[in-house]
């Protein structure tokens, strides 16, 4: 099996790399055969995805062979591991998760190329630069990460096992999400290059890219959110956003990925920052590589990192050749990339997308900053320095609001210019409102001067109402006007208003999600917990609520054996549930684990909602008795909320509009419209 | 001392008349004293019992073990550091002579060496990773305010080639050829 594979893999070498031969050769060449050149590469490159698949496919089939034959499933897998996780086997060590990135790359250009028919040479320029990116991964999976490597030695009866930290459900979505959100990004990067390269008329290598540059941000959003979920249910430490260096790096390519999804709305708009998107795409794409180097070239200390490699030279120089290549062709086609209007006002959409991405990328900045610094400290100083949360929320905190409150206000700016009157008009309501929710905070019992994390709270929490606000009014002028001159109803108007501009009403979905994910983080200076050795019938008091200790009780199967505790969770004297924190250890790699579990209090606060989360800890070695770790977190189910808002308001967004949007640099300059002021 | 002289120079002044309120409310002693008093405010807010010590000690400290958490978040199995470091730091504030919390965190330094602190330094080479990011901010706005600037003065793009707009007599000589075609 293990020789099919490395032929697939061998195959899908040659085969993207006569793509990227013939297709460049027939991009430059001015002969008659340059057509049927480039046709060629572009069945390679089909014939490519084929290749990786098979690939892929027999690394899968190994995992459910149990063949340990091969040494990627010894260390991954064994015999016990349940159905979904050897699947999951693919993404799960260095060598299968470099494969499945190099499938998911083939998978979007394979998608590409069938719709090349759309513009062929820019799509013949894509595709060119998607196979180089194609063969750099092939060429690390041949030569320098095979997973398909034979065993050394006598065939092991049984593997060493899946990492138990890996063994929770959200471990088979998260990473494909993510995964597809960093190759993804290489499809807009591709694009840009090439229409940058071929000195591309006008914006419409943007209107080709943008569906794929939305689905791959979402995609992003939602594989970086899975990963907090997944460390908040499975790590038990009670967080779920540790500024670790490998979490930090799935963060900064979705700051300037989010960056450019704003910022290339001026360039279809009104034709400028041309050079700044095609550095922000740039960025976007060596930062997502930047976040593979990280996690497995192991320069930088992290748990969630791959096992060090010698593949951190082979990124290292992708990267640097990368960046050399974007920079001179930014550098030599700069002409190409002038702006075409000029800005009127700073009371504007364009100056407020202009602050926001450099909010945005000051964040990403201090992200990488504070990520890479212990590396320089140890090349200055002689020693490393640890940066870690109290760093990054102290620099990033301040800026992040500031971008909140550009969040709120943007919207309300018209594009060109926006008069002081209307601003007042539009900005009223959501000022008092989101003044309101600060009063009642303080008045809930809540003194921002006793803490600088309470006046960080007290302030997300009037930013976000003022997005909320902001947002809701919005919604709700348009569907005013719209009702008014149709006699729907209120809703239907709104509806119909969504339906005229779906990207502009869906950004406000998704700014929406953004501020419920902010509400969600605030709570965290409000967290409580409580560490006691349970015996039967004793109790922990945390908040309003009491836990009793009923039992302890044992289970046991062919990939673990555990244990659990059984707490019932009484609130005003009545019970409202009862928890099963536990504790298991893995048999294959004799690893023991603990698993939360968290009760979400929606049945008893609606809004207030916070989660009961329980840690079954261990026992105490001299006592034998079991040690519960008892939180409290208020607010934090609306993170995940606010995620799924955020994805409704992306897919809402990627609906066709009903009606087409006016363009309004077209129109000259005046009061902002009522409804649909542009995007 | 400072604290209850500040609070015994308020008092009269708050039974006195309105007029006199706007006076002091703009007098700049007053506004001195006010902000000595939020000083003294913020300063003395973080002076607490030693279990908010422990918990402000604790979330400056990394686990040594390596697992990257902070000291007081560290919940990993078997963790043989984390148990270890948070007796000593109960230690270290028991010892009544121990007031300084640099000095019990350079303690855990000298032990476990320099990345047990959870965030760089105020002193030496560690000031610029504090720096760097505001002055990035700093100089962000600074371009992005250069770059409003020049867009607002920049004039508006230039017409299509071979379309010059006329002007003084160019302009009457069209206007003469427009009469004669229009015969008006």
């Amino acid at each position: 099996m293990s020789q099919i594979g490395s032929f697939a893999l061998m195959l899908a070498l040659g085969l993207s790399a006569y793509c990227f031969v013939a297709g460049f050769l027939a991009l430059f060449s001015r002969s008659a055969a340059s057509a049927r050149l480039g046709e060629t590469a572009r069945r390679a490159g089909i014939a490519t995805f084929a290749a990786v698949l098979l690939a892929g496919i027999v690394l899968v089939l190994a995992a459910f062979n149990d063949d340990f034959s091969i040494a990627y499933i010894f260390h991954h897998s064994n015999r016990d591991l349940p159905a979904a996780y050897k699947f999951a086997v693919l993404w799960s060590g260095q060598e299968g998760s470099l494969l499945f990135w190099s499938l998911l790359l083939a998978g979007y250009g394979f998608v590409l190329r069938l719709r090349y028919k759309t513009d062929q040479r820019l799509f013949a320029y894509a595709s060119v630069i998607i196979a180089s990116v194609q063969v750099f991964f092939l060429l690390i999976l041949n030569f320098a990460a095979h997973p398909f490597a034979i065993m050394e030695g006598g065939l092991p009866p049984d593997g060493t096992g899946l990492n138990p930290l890996l063994q929770y459900p959200e471990m088979v979505i998260h990473p494909p999400m993510l995964y597809l959100g960093y190759v993804g990004f290489t499809v807009p990067f591709a694009f840009a290059l090439g229409a940058l390269i071929m000195k591309y008329p006008g914006e419409k290598w943007i209107h080709i890219t943008r569906r794929w540059t939305m689905v791959t941000w979402c995609f992003l959003t939602i594989g970086v959110f899975l990963g907090a979920h997944w460390a908040y249910a499975v790590l038990g430490w009670g967080g779920y956003w540790g500024w670790d260096p490998v979490e930090n790096a799935s963060l900064m390519p979705w700051l300037t990925g989010t960056a450019f999804l704003h910022s290339v709305m001026m360039q279809e708009k009104r034709g400028m920052l041309k050079v700044w998107n095609m550095s922000l795409i740039f960025a976007t794409f060596l930062l997502s590589m930047l976040g593979t180097f990280l996690t497995r070239s192991g320069v930088i200390s992290s748990v969630h990192a791959f096992a060090q490699s010698s593949i951190g030279t082979w990124f290292l120089v992708f990267i640097g050749l990368t960046l050399a290549v974007c920079t001179f062709f930014l550098v030599a086609n700069r002409d190409h990339l002038k702006s075409e209007h000029k800005l009127e006002s700073l009371a504007s959409r364009e100056s407020s997308f202009l602050f926001n991405n450099l909010l945005l990328l000051v964040v990403c900045f201090t992200i990488l900053w504070g990520t890479f610094f212990p590396i320089l400290s140890e090349f200055v100083q002689g020693h490393k320095v640890t940066v870690g949360p109290p760093f990054f929320n102290r620099v990033a905190i301040p800026v992040a609001l500031l971008l909140l409150l550009l969040t709120a206000v943007g919207p309300l700016l018209a594009w060109r210019k926006t008069s002081i009157g209307s601003l007042k008009r539009n900005f009223l309501f959501p000022a008092i409102g989101s003044v309101a929710v600060g009063g009642m905070m303080i008045l809930f019992g809540v003194r921002p001067w006793e803490d600088p994390s309470y006046f960080y709270a007290t302030m997300a929490a009037i930013l976000s109402a003022l997005v909320v606000f902001t947002v809701i009014s919005e919604f709700l002028r348009g569907g005013r006007v719209i009702a008014g001159k149709s006699g729907q109803n209120l809703f239907a108007a709104m509806i119909q208003l969504y339906h005229r501009n779906t990207r502009r009403y869906g950004g406000y979905i998704v700014h929406f999600g953004v501020a419920l994910v902010i509400i969600g983080i605030l709570g965290t200076p409000f967290n409580k917990d409580v560490e006691k050795e349970m015996g039967f019938g004793d109790k922990i008091n945390i908040g309003p609520y009491t836990l009793v200790c009923q039992s302890y009780t044992q289970d046991d199967n062919p990939n673990y054996g555990n244990e659990w505790a059984i707490i019932n969770v009484f609130r005003d004297g009545k019970q409202i549930t009862t928890m099963y924190p536990e504790r298991r250890f893995y048999k294959a790699s004799g690893q023991p684990q603990t698993l939360p579990r968290i009760y979400p209090s929606f049945r008893e606060d609606l809004f207030l909602v916070t989660d009961v989360y329980l840690v079954y800890e261990g026992k105490n070695e001299t006592t034998g008795r079991p040690i519960i770790k008892a939180h409290l977190n208020p607010l934090v189910p609306w993170i995940w909320i606010g995620l799924i808002v955020m994805v409704f308001g992306t897919i809402t967004a990627l609906v066709p509009n009903a009606v087409p949007v006016r363009v309004t640099a077209a129109t000259p300059a005046r009061e902002p419209a009522q409804v649909g002021a542009g995007d | 001392m400072k604290m209850s002289n500040l609070r015994m120079s308020c008092h009269p002044e708050r039974s006195k008349g309105p007029a006199f309120r706007r006076d002091v409310r703009h007098s700049p002693r007053r506004w001195l004293e006010a902000a000595v008093l939020a000083l003294a405010v913020v300063v003395f807010m973080g002076a607490g019992d030693d279990s908010a010590r422990f918990k402000d000690l604790g979330h400056r400290m990394m686990c040594a073990c390596g697992c990257g958490q902070i000291l007081l978040e560290c919940n990993h199995v078997g963790c043989t550091y984390s148990d270890k470091m948070r007796n000593e730091l109960l230690a270290a504030l028991d010892k009544g002579n121990s007031n300084n919390d640099d000095l019990i965190l350079q303690g855990f330094v000298q032990e476990y060496g320099p990345t047990v602190i959870a965030a760089p330094t105020a002193a030496g080479f560690d000031r610029v990773a504090w720096i760097m990011p505001f002055l990035v901010l700093a100089l962000g706005i600074a371009f992005a305010v250069h770059i409003v600037r020049s867009w607002k003065n920049r004039p508006e793009p230039a017409l299509a080639d071979g379309i010059v707009i006329p002007n003084g007599s160019e302009l009457e000589e069209f206007r003469r050829k427009a009469r004669k075609e229009t015969g008006l």
